[in-house]
């Protein structure tokens, strides 16, 4: 994907006033809220999407999950961005 | 029961509710997608009534609550409403004309909870807007009312509905959504129900008027990619295949009208013979399951030929029930728009006398949505 280099790993990702991450009790998944939109979220881009507070900076997000599942850090950093370029197409993340 | 019988397919919860808060509305748009016979003010839910429904909405698992009208603006228990939906975990979104609204009323709807704004806008061009609303001064207040949104830091859409005398700028009103801060925006070219059914012969375009402006909107999704996310609605008399009206009948969404009855979708009261519930009398949980309207075409028994063996049917559905029945006289066959359908032709028939149509559309051709007096008794 051509604007995964555009992402900085400085940048801040947040969820914008609109787009809420939602654990759905009656289905008992989890869920993001968009304007007209409901995305199924898997556990791992959960656990991304907890992190995007608009503080953390991508960088020490993709450090703190590569610690936490033991992974390897090009790996989670490739998800990571994968993850939140396509979400800041549908302008669900704001970077 | 026999061994072979296959388990029925349990019904899902519904995702949205659409809620009809008032059908008292100071515009006048001739697509309105309100029914003809328009709901009065006395008769219409009380604040608890609708904090009942809301709480009962989440319960069975909805998601999205579409707060609408009319327009709900005119509604003074609005900033109330919308602190329940948030007290009880539903995404809000206010589907408004802007007209009503202040920039206090916004502010306090924002702190509310209010999650998003869908403002309608009825063309790109001022006194071309003002004349289809049928109200002088709504597209300079509409342009405050978004100003307003983004000041109070809530997330707007832009809605266009697409017709004749707008189709000339459906590409200049995209880029007009993103001026005016939006990060959506519905290009919706108008379906033929209700009001706009009544209006199409003022409203319809030719198909050389659609193809360009449904190309130029296409072409824009790159020009505005990661900018504004466009929705864009084609219109159906030219299609080969029906939409998926409502995702399917009572599969993800139901409506609840201002006097409390529930709808699969807002035209199913042109259905004959179809019994709604009204949330008076039973919990949005037992209509949902329960009311006859919404198993009359829920899943896939009902359908005939050539739904019936067609691959597609759990695709579109078989199209739209209130359409079959419009064009067609049963709401039972295949949406017209479909190819397959033995009455295609109708559809071609009335496509084909707007070939020749201009834009120009004078005021005296619409009729404009609006209230009907009520007569003393």
């Amino acid at each position: 994907m051509s604007n995964l280099a555009t992402i900085s790993d400085q940048a801040k990702p947040r969820l914008p006033r609109g787009v809420h991450l939602k654990h759905d009790e009656t289905r008992g998944e989890w869920l993001l809220l968009a304007p007209e939109r409901v995305l199924k979220t898997n556990p791992i881009a959960v656990e991304i999407l907890k992190r995007c507070d608009g503080t953390a900076t991508l960088s020490e997000i993709v450090d703190d999950l590569a610690a936490k599942f033991n992974a390897e850090r090009d790996r989670v950093d490739a998800d990571v961005k994968a993850l939140l370029s396509e979400l800041a197409a549908k302008r669900m993340v704001d970077l | 029961m026999n061994a072979l019988e296959t388990t029925p397919t349990p019904i899902a919860a519904p995702v949205g509710i659409l809620a009809e808060l008032t059908h008292r509305c100071p515009l006048g748009c001739p697509y309105c997608s309100n029914p003809i016979e328009l709901e009065q003010r006395a008769g219409e839910l009380e604040t608890h009534d609708w904090m009942r429904v809301f709480s009962e909405a989440a319960a069975i698992g909805i998601l999205h609550a579409h707060l609408s009208g009319g327009e709900p603006a005119a509604r003074r228990d609005l900033v109330e409403i919308v602190a329940h939906c948030k007290k009880v975990g539903l995404y809000t979104n206010l589907i408004t004309s802007g007209i009503g609204l202040t920039q206090e009323r916004l502010k306090q709807l924002a702190d509310a909870g209010l999650d998003h704004v869908q403002l309608s806008i009825q063309d790109a061009a001022p006194e071309s807007a003002d004349r289809i609303a049928g109200y002088k001064g709504a597209f300079a207040r509409k342009m405050d009312v978004a100003k307003w949104v983004n000041e109070a830091g809530l997330p707007l859409t832009v809605n266009a509905v697409i017709h004749r005398a707008n189709i000339a700028r459906a590409g200049r009103m995209v880029e007009f959504a993103v001026e005016l801060g939006a990060r959506r925006v519905e290009i919706a070219h108008t379906q033929y129900y209700g009001w706009a059914l009544v209006n199409r012969k003022a409203l319809m375009p030719s198909r050389a008027q659609v193809d360009k402006a449904v190309a130029e909107v296409e072409a824009l999704r790159e020009t505005y990619a990661g900018k504004i996310v466009i929705d864009h609605v084609i219109p159906d008399y030219y299609a080969r295949y029906p939409k998926a009206c409502m995702g399917g009948w009572a599969k993800r969404t139901l409506n609840v009208n201002p006097h409390g009855k529930v709808l699969p979708c807002h035209a199913a009261e042109t259905i004959p013979g179809l019994e709604f519930w009204n949330v008076r009398d039973h919990s949005l949980g037992d209509i949902w399951f329960n009311a006859p309207a919404f198993n009359a075409f829920r899943g896939t028994e009902w359908m005939r030929e050539p739904c019936r063996s067609c691959p597609r049917k759990t695709v579109d559905f078989g199209g739209c029930r209130c359409q079959a029945l419009a064009l067609t006289g049963d709401a039972r066959n295949a949406d017209p728009i479909c190819h397959l359908s033995p009455h295609h032709d109708k559809v071609s028939e009335i496509a084909a006398t707007f070939d020749e149509v201009d834009e120009n559309v004078p005021a005296s051709d619409y009729n404009y949505r609006m209230l009907k007096t009520q007569v003393p008794a």
